[in-house]
């Protein structure tokens, strides 16, 4: 699954800055029909969790109520620069993942 | 005679034929309280305390902008730790759970949400003592998600 993570270029340390977090996902709802009058089964991204150097952040429990692709913007504060983590997963199983690279100088 | 009660029944009959199926579940307002309690886990929430950034008028229920800001110094003693964001008039209420940490610096939250229609947005805080904030907010969603059936 397609997704990525933006972090500012470069932060200092101790200052907190903002994680965005953007994912390919159409986000069924299981509401909807298809052209036939078929329910479109549910399909959703359901957990998400971010590390920074190796340390957990954030995290999140998302369901039907979150719009497709989903956008989700949260802070952290500069600790050490390192690998910035995102892994997501859905209610089929299949999980991806996004890193990016936090320079903390 | 015989005109005006065929005209009366085909009436009926189109009315209910015309009603498409997404209508039919539209979803009124629900209780969001005894959810609200179960997140809260029994305790009283208290009002405000957080700054809620959503349109007042949301012309695509699909995809509604929502910043949540939540008054807190996040150090290591005193931090929000859990952001639940209630939607009373979608079909599953529960429309997601944030959790944070005093190492977020901010408990500060944006995304995109999906509102099945003109409603009171709910959102509960968890603090690190052990209190909960509520936020609420109105949303004029002029056209709801789930209603459209089309592809």
């Amino acid at each position: 699954m397609l997704g990525r993570v933006q972090v500012p270029p470069k932060v200092k340390r101790g200052e907190t800055f903002e994680v965005r977090v953007l994912i390919q996902h159409p986000m069924e709802t299981g509401f909807r029909r298809d052209i036939n009058g078929a329910v479109i089964p549910a399909h959703v991204v359901d957990r998400l969790v971010c590390r920074i150097a190796g340390r957990e952040v954030f995290s999140a429990e998302l369901g039907t109520g979150v719009a497709a692709n989903p956008y989700i913007a949260f802070f952290a504060r500069a600790e050490q620069g390192g690998p910035v983590e995102v892994e997501w997963s859905d209610d089929r199983g299949q999980k991806g993942r996004a890193v990016t690279t936090l320079d903390v100088g | 005679m015989r005109r005006r009660r065929f005209l009366a029944a085909s009436g009926v009959a189109l009315a209910s034929q015309a009603l498409p199926v997404a209508a039919q579940r539209f979803q009124p307002a629900q209780d969001v309280g005894p959810l609200l309690e179960k997140l809260a886990g029994g305790k009283r929430p208290e009002p405000g305390g957080m700054k809620l950034e959503v349109p007042q008028i949301a012309e695509n229920g699909n995809s509604v902008p929502l910043r949540i800001a939540v008054e807190s110094p996040m150090t290591a003693t005193s931090y929000v730790s859990a952001i639940h964001v209630v939607a009373e008039r979608n079909p599953r209420p529960m429309v997601a759970t944030f959790r944070l940490g005093p190492h977020s610096g901010r408990a500060e939250i944006s995304t995109r949400i999906r509102l099945a229609g003109t409603q009171k947005l709910r959102v509960l805080a968890a603090m690190s003592d052990g209190h909960f904030r509520l936020g609420e907010v109105e949303v004029l969603v002029t056209s709801a998600a789930c209603l459209d059936e089309s592809l």
